[in-house]
C-alpha cells in the first residue's frame, strides 16, 4: 500500500532523515516509535507533502507521490491527523468536519459525519461550538474524525495520545483498532510505545533519522532494547 | 442640529469607503498575515478605469464591471508575481513588497492613464437631496448602499459557503488546510482578487464625489489602514465599525475644528490605537489551546 525507499529530508542544511525504508501493507496498523527528535513527525510530514523531500521515493498504491503537492495527496487516499491536532480553532466542530470532506460534495458527506459522531459522541454534543474551546482530548478526537472525513484508505496518525489523560488515550487507541476492523491502513506515530505496540501489527523504531529496529509488534514488545529504551522496564 | 446631521452624513459616506478599504486589508491580512499597502491603489484603479471606460463611451455599468474585473485580475497578479514567490520570507519583507507594488502601480497608472484629475457624473444625477435641513448627494447613497451590499455579500460568502469556510480555515491554520485537501495557494489568489475587487468597488462608487487621480492611493491606504487598526485588524465587523467611526471622526473634526486637521485624525488614531488598544475595538486576542 505504502512504501518508502531511501527517503531523505532536511531542514535548511541539516539533514534529519538519512535514508528511511518503510513498507506498509494494506489493512495493517504499523507504529513508528522513537524519542523526541528522532524524525518521526518529519517522516509523516514528508508523506503528507508538507515537508520537502531531498531524495528517495514514496510509493502509495503504485504511484510515486513525491511530486504531488499536499492538497492532492488526500484525493489519492492518504490522510493525516497532524501532531498537535491543528484543528481550525475559530470554526465550529461541524465546520471542521465538513472541511475534512472539502474534496467532496455528495450525499456521503452527511453519512460520514454521522459515522464520525457515532465514533465520538462527545463531538455531536459540541457540534455547534468553536473547536478552539474543546478540551485537548476532544480536539484530538476532532482531528482524527476530520481526517476520516477525507475518505482515506491510509491514515497517518501523529502522536494521538500526546498530553492526554490515560482514559482518553485508551478510548483513542480503541478507535484505531476499530479503523483496522473497517479495513483502514494506519501508520501510527507514538511516544507511548507500550500502548502503540499493543494495537499495532508491526513496528519501526527510529533513532536520529535512521530506522534502527523493525519487526512484528509482539517481538518488539519483548525486545530488550525496546523494553529498556522506550518502555522503561 | 442640521450642522451635526450634515457632518454625520458626509462622515458616513467617507466612512463607508474607509470600511471597504479596511475590509480589503482584513481579507488579505487573514489569508497571509500581510498588511497590503497596495490596497489604496486598487481603489484608485477602480475609479480611474471607470472614468476612462465612461470617457471611451462605454455604458456606466459595463465600465464599472470592467474596472472591477480588471482590478481583481491585477490583485491576483500582484499575489502571483510579488507575494507568492517570496513565500516564507518574513512578514515585514512582504509588507515592504506591497509598498513597492503600490509605488509601481501608482507610476504605471500615471503612465497608462494620465496625471489629470478625473471624475464622472453621479449614477443618479447631481441634484442634492435635502434631509432635515442637511443635504446629501444621491451618489453618497450609492456609496453607502454599495458598501452595505458588499459587506452583506461577503458575510454570506464566509458564513454560508464551503469555499468561504475554506478561506477562514486557511487563515486559521494553513498546514491543516492543506492536509484536508485545500489548495492554499488558490485560496491566497482568491483573497487577493477579492480584496482588489472590493477596493475597485469603493473607488468607482466614490469617484463622482471625491474625484480621483493616479496618486490618490497612498492617502487612501493610510486611512484604510487606520480604520482597520481601529476596528481590529483581521475582523470584518471591525473593518465596518472602524471605517465608519474614522469617517465620522474626520467629518466632525473638519466641521467643528478645522478641515486642515481632518487628515491628522487618521494618524493620531493610529498612534493612540497602537499605544493603548493594540487589538483594536473588535479584534480578538488569540486564545488557542495547546
Amino acid at each position: 500500500m505504502l512504501s518508502v525507499e531511501g527517503l531523505r529530508s532536511r531542514y535548511g542544511r541539516i539533514e534529519v532523515l538519512h535514508g528511511i525504508d518503510i513498507e506498509i501493507a494494506s489493512g495493517e496498523i504499523v507504529c513508528l516509535l522513537g524519542a523526541n527528535g528522532a524524525g518521526k513527525t518529519t517522516l509523516l510530514r514528508c508523506l503528507s507533502g508538507v515537508q520537502p523531500v531531498a531524495a528517495g521515493k514514496i510509493t502509495f498504491r503504485g504511484e510515486n507521490i513525491v511530486p504531488l503537492p499536499a492538497h492532492r495527496r488526500l484525493s489519492r487516499g492518504l490522510a493525516q491527523s497532524p501532531e498537535g491536532r491543528q484543528i481550525f480553532a475559530n470554526l465550529t466542530v461541524e465546520e471542521n468536519l465538513r472541511l475534512g470532506a472539502w474534496l467532496y460534495a455528495d450525499d456521503r458527506v452527511q453519512r460520514d459525519m454521522d459515522d464520525a459522531f457515532a465514533l465520538f459522541p462527545v463531538l455531536k454534543q459540541k457540534r455547534a461550538l468553536a473547536a478552539g474551546g474543546l478540551s485537548g482530548g476532544q480536539q484530538q478526537m476532532l482531528a482524527i474524525a476530520r481526517a476520516l472525513m477525507g475518505r482515506p484508505t491510509c491514515l497517518l496518525l501523529d502522536e494521538p495520545s500526546m498530553g492526554l489523560a490515560p482514559i482518553i488515550v485508551d478510548q483513542i487507541f480503541d478507535v484505531v483498532r476499530q479503523m483496522k476492523a473497517l479495513g483502514l491502513t494506519v501508520l501510527l506515530v507514538e511516544q507511548n510505545a507500550f500502548g502503540a505496540l499493543r494495537i499495532a501489527d508491526r513496528g519501526y523504531v527510529l533513532e536520529t533519522g535512521n530506522v534502527v529496529l523493525s519487526g512484528p509488534a509482539h517481538e518488539l514488545i519483548e525486545s530488550p532494547r525496546i523494553r529498556e529504551a522506550y518502555l522503561g522496564l | 442640529m442640521s450642522d451635526l446631521l450634515q457632518f454625520l452624513l458626509s462622515g458616513l459616506t467617507v466612512g463607508a469607503v474607509y470600511a471597504l478599504l479596511a475590509l480589503g486589508f482584513t481579507i488579505i491580512f487573514n489569508a497571509s498575515g500581510v498588511v497590503n499597502f497596495a490596497q489604496g491603489e486598487f481603489v484608485m484603479l477602480g475609479g480611474m478605469a471607470t472614468a476612462f471606460g465612461i470617457a471611451a463611451g462605454l455604458p456606466v455599468p459595463l465600465a464599472a464591471l470592467l474596472a472591477i474585473l480588471g482590478t481583481a485580475a491585477l490583485g491576483v497578479a500582484l499575489n502571483a508575481l510579488a507575494i507568492a514567490p517570496a513565500r516564507g520570507a518574513p512578514v515585514v519583507s512582504l509588507i515592504i513588497i506591497t509598498i513597492g507594488a503600490a509605488i509601481f502601480l501608482q507610476g504605471a497608472a500615471g503612465l497608462l492613464f494620465d496625471k489629470q484629475i478625473h471624475r464622472y457624473p453621479g449614477f443618479s444625477g447631481e441634484a442634492a437631496l435635502r434631509i432635515l435641513g442637511a443635504t446629501i448627494l444621491p451618489q453618497s447613497l450609492w456609496v453607502i448602499a454599495g458598501a452595505t451590499l458588499t459587506f452583506a455579500l461577503l458575510w454570506l460568502f464566509f458564513s454560508r459557503t464551503l469555499t468561504g469556510k475554506a478561506v477562514l480555515a486557511t487563515a486559521n491554520n494553513p498546514l491543516a488546510a492543506s492536509l484536508v485537501g485545500i489548495n492554499t495557494r488558490a485560496i491566497m489568489a482568491l483573497s487577493f482578487g477579492l480584496s482588489a475587487a472590493i477596493g475597485a468597488v469603493a473607488g468607482l462608487l466614490v469617484t463622482p464625489i471625491t474625484m480621483t487621480a493616479y496618486n490618490t492611493g497612498v492617502a487612501l491606504a493610510l486611512s484604510g489602514f487606520a480604520a482597520a487598526m481601529l476596528g481590529g485588524l483581521g475582523s470584518p465587523l471591525g473593518a465596518l465599525v472602524g471605517g465608519l467611526l474614522l469617517g465620522v471622526l474626520e467629518a466632525l473634526t473638519a466641521g467643528y475644528v478645522s478641515s486642515q486637521y481632518k487628515d491628522a485624525v487618521s494618524f493620531i488614531l493610529i498612534i493612540l490605537v497602537l499605544t493603548f488598544l493594540p487589538q483594536g475595538l473588535l479584534g480578538r486576542k488569540s486564545t488557542d489551546r495547546v
